[in-house]
């Protein structure tokens, strides 16, 4: 196997008494998406939180191709390549969606800190904008106030925005939160193509997307990870089976 | 220095200190529960010293004036909530800001036009005009030990209050989570009109008690106020503990700093500050910013 | 993103004509409190660049308005003449130096914490200079003598004629808006205005915010201390008055008022309130009292200032509150 995109090393993170995430030590490869699932409370956007710089670690390393991102910030992260997308959608609702992609492309200029050039006059902000737009399906939206979306559009937005930031590593928080099948369908469509060319860490609840996109399946319980392996891997535990089943029956 | 001048400047920066302190745990009290920020928090105890001075024109007593004053300004802090400040619970901080900065106008000019704008003073009452013997020639004013004490109590019944009584509690969890108050029940509007008058009768009740030594003047609502601030965000926004804290380093910085570095006396108050914010930019006890 | 429409652009060159064309038609009090506004223009247009475009409320922005004024009195004092072309340069990067320091402190904070630093800093400041015998105390300081333009023996500019300061103070305002304006439209502006839309999303999207806040606060310091150099030189006094945070609380008023984030409207809103006190100064004996009425009116009823009229209209008309309308405010 080729050299890990990603690798943590125990990473963990409490608040006060309250272990969020603990004993953390995963291997993400190259080109893979790979999948995080769990009931919920598991830990998992704690771990993306982690991942993408927004939470500092309390535990553990994370390593980032040959760069030590440990307790890094997030633009810093971001500069490196590692895109996030957000389960709670996180666009500038005020601005069109152009406007919204053509910050995220900015943003891979060495610098912002130019006063006197027209910022609309950048070509390579243009066009990696518009490239994003028309990947994530929204190029007729272009001009379109974000606010005045659906939501199923907004998640596609909030995805267009990461690409437009040209990352090597997607990290995405639930992007098929809170869409129907349709939608959902086509965001699924994305990811896979998204898939022939980045690397996809990507938590889910939708077990039907997960099963047909991933390429390997973690599962997280109470903070910790439970298993790692393939589709059939995971499908076929014991322990995970018990994991999810054995939850329902102490809600029931 | 000597032990004698250190023990007045100590004595009197702790009275400070609380009298800061019931100012500035109204001012971090309706912060912290309601979300509003009150400019005009300062005027309450500007009002509650010249209701002080006013009233005990006609009954010559002190006490009486502030038993008879406190209720005054707790009326005056529910009107204010009623009429003004319940328009800016669900808006931005911004628009709170300036919505009370016109209150701190119209209140000022209120007090001019009712009182004018001279330098009036309270006579301590008789039974607390003595002094208490430090060393062979140094006294300290007996009044001052009384503010003291009294606000002490003061601090610790609101502490029971908000620790142990089902009112603390409610607002306590109004504090956290609004709608859900609202949902059991429970009339949250109500519990913010009762915060609030109580942070303004806190505020007034200071400007009462304190009037004797720092008298009567236009602007003094302004002064304690900005104090106020300081204290808060030092202190931590929301947080009682904090505003004792805060309270205590800031009696302790503008006292000492007056005796110290006279000529710089009220920079030490925002130095103080600076260095604090430099360590903790969310204060002392305050929620930490990510 | 900042856009004007034509109307809107119309609209201001008919002002600036206007305004150029004014003078004939006031007398000395009216030319000087026209200036006076346009001073205050330039002064709410620093601001609006804090608080409309970059999101940072502050409450002590008067801090550097007066600080420049009282860099350009103590530069003054012991000299007979000074030439305008260091004595300017002087003040502003003493004034930007001022809000470096400040800034730094302050934008390490968020919310509710940054409005009462920046007012506790602008405190410091005031007391600093309202107990400072040296400089005046509390009554500040008397310019006697102002730096001139003069090159030699040619003189191109009379700044103490009236009528003269006047045009330079329009130029200056014009100037510093369609400065603003550029700013705006530049990779700076674009990330300052995602910070105010979205401060989270923006440091996601690999942007340092802290280092741009810090840059927006010390170029709107330097502005506001370029008015308030403006000011000195007009009135020829400094006192410690011009940093209070009532000056603050008024250029705060005036961008609200002229509608945050047009960086045309907090002009209007300038003339608007500098008029309305001015006004009420003559016709009643507590202006501050009805001053205070008419901040409460703005902020409940008008809450997107004279700029947004129309769509405050529009709200009344289909009965929204202020708090709906401030989640769809650009």
């Amino acid at each position: 196997m080729s050299e890990p995109i990603l690798v943590t090393d125990r990473l963990g993170k409490h608040f006060g008494a309250l272990r969020a995430v603990f004993g953390v030590s995963l291997e993400f490869a190259p080109g893979q998406v790979h999948a995080i699932i769990g009931p919920n409370g598991a830990g998992k956007t704690t771990l993306i939180n982690l991942l993408s710089g927004n939470l500092p670690p309390s535990d553990g390393r994370i390593q980032f191709r040959d760069h030590d991102i440990t307790g890094m910030t997030p633009d810093k992260i971001s500069q490196l390549g590692i895109g996030r997308s957000f389960q709670k959608t996180n666009i500038f609702p005020q601005f069109s969606c152009f406007e919204n992609c053509w910050l995220a492309a900015q943003s891979r200029r060495g610098t912002s800190m130019q006063f006197f050039r027209k910022a609309r006059r950048l070509t390579d902000v243009e066009t990696r904008a518009v490239k994003a737009l028309e990947t994530c399906g929204l190029g007729e939206r272009r001009d379109t106030v974000a606010a005045e979306m659906s939501y199923g559009e907004q998640r596609q937005l909030e995805i267009g925005m990461m690409l437009a930031t040209e990352p090597e590593l997607l990290l995405l928080d639930e992007p098929l939160a809170g869409m129907g099948t349709e939608e959902a369908e086509q965001v699924i469509e994305l990811l896979r193509q998204l898939a022939k060319k980045h690397t996809l860490i990507l938590i889910e609840h939708d077990m039907d997307a997960v099963f047909a996109i991933a390429d390997r399946i973690t599962v997280m319980v109470n903070g910790e990870v439970l298993e790692t392996g393939t589709v059939e891997q995971i499908r076929n535990s014991a322990e995970v089976q018990h994991a999810y089943l054995g939850d329902e029956e102490e809600d029931a | 220095m000597s032990l004698a001048t250190f023990l007045i400047q100590l004595l009197n920066s702790v009275q400070y200190g609380f009298l800061l302190f019931l100012v500035a745990s109204g001012l971090t009290l309706i912060f912290g529960i309601m979300g509003i920020i009150n400019l005009a928090h300062g005027a309450f105890y500007m009002f509650g010293a010249y209701v002080v001075w006013w009233l005990f024109g006609y009954t010559e007593s002190l006490t009486v004036s502030i038993l008879l004053g406190v209720p005054l300004i707790m009326v005056l802090g529910f009107a204010i909530e009623r009429l003004a400040i319940a328009r800016l619970y669900q808006r931005d901080h911004l628009y709170q800001v300036l919505l009370t900065y016109g209150l701190i106008l119209i209140l000022n000019e209120c007090q001019k036009i009712f009182w004018g704008s001279d330098f009036y003073s309270v006579p301590v009452p008789e039974l607390l005009a003595g002094s208490i013997p430090l060393t062979e020639n140094q006294v300290y004013p007996v009044y001052r030990v009384f503010i003291s004490i009294v606000c002490m109590l003061l601090a610790a019944g609101m502490y029971l209050l908000i620790q142990k009584t089902r009112l603390g509690m409610t607002i306590r969890a109004g504090a956290s989570n609004r709608e859900m108050v609202q949902a059991l029940g429970i009339n949250i509007n109500w519990v913010f009109a009762i915060v609030f008058s109580l942070g303004a009768a806190l505020a007034g009740f200071a400007g009462m008690i304190g009037a004797p030594i720092s008298s009567v003047y236009p602007g003094m609502g302004d002064q304690i106020l900005i104090i106020s601030f300081v204290v808060v965000v030092i202190g931590g926004i929301g947080s009682i503990k904090g505003a004792f804290i805060g309270a205590m380093l800031i009696g302790l910085a503008d006292t000492f700093g007056k005796v110290l570095v006279p000529d710089f006396a009220s920079m030490a108050v925002y130095a103080t500050m600076a260095v604090i914010l430099l360590w903790r930019p969310q204060g002392l006890f305050g929620q930490p910013v990510h | 993103m900042f856009r004007t429409s034509l109307y809107t652009n119309l609209a201001l060159v008919a002002a600036i004509i206007v305004l150029a064309t004014l003078p004939p038609f006031l007398g000395i009090y009216y030319g000087n409190l026209v200036t006076r506004l346009m001073i205050l223009g330039i002064f709410a247009m620093s601001l609006d660049l804090l608080i409309g475009f970059t999101g940072l409320v502050s409450f002590g922005h008067a801090a550097f308005f007066g600080l420049s004024g009282y860099l350009l009195g103590i530069i003054m004092m012991d000299t007979e003449s000074a030439s305008l072309y260091w004595v300017l340069p002087a003040c502003l990067a003493g004034t930007a130096l001022a809000s470096v320091v400040i800034g730094w402190f302050s934008v390490r904070t968020t919310g509710i914490y940054f409005i009462m630093i920046t007012l506790a800093f602008a405190q410091m400041l005031f007391f600093f200079f309202n107990e400072n015998v040296a400089l005046g105390g509390s009554d500040g300081l008397f310019i006697f003598n102002k730096p001139t333009l003069a090159i030699g023996s040619w003189n191109p500019l009379d700044l103490e004629d009236h009528h003269t300061f006047y045009y330079v103070t329009l130029v200056s305002m014009v100037l510093s808006y369609l400065g603003l304006r550029q700013l705006l439209n530049a990779p700076f502006g674009q990330v300052i205005q995602g910070i105010r839309a979205n401060e989270n999303r923006t440091r996601a999207l690999g942007f340092a915010t802290q280092r741009y806040k810090l840059v927006s606060f010390v170029i709107a310091g330097t502005l506001a201390g370029f008015a308030g150099f403006l000011e000195a030189m007009h009135t020829s006094i400094i006192s410690p008055a011009h940093l209070g945070w009532h000056e603050s609380g008024t250029a705060m008023m005036t961008v609200i008022l002229g509608g945050m984030g047009t960086l045309h409207g907090p002009v209007f809103g300038a003339f608007a309130l500098g008029y309305l006190h001015d006004w009420l100064q003559d016709v009643t004996k507590y202006p501050t009292l009805y001053m205070g009425i008419f901040v409460i009116a703005v902020v409940l009823f008008l809450p997107r200032g004279i700029a947004g009229l129309p769509a405050d209209i529009g709200r009344l008309l289909r009965r929204k509150s202020p708090a709906e309308t401030e989640e769809e405010e650009p």
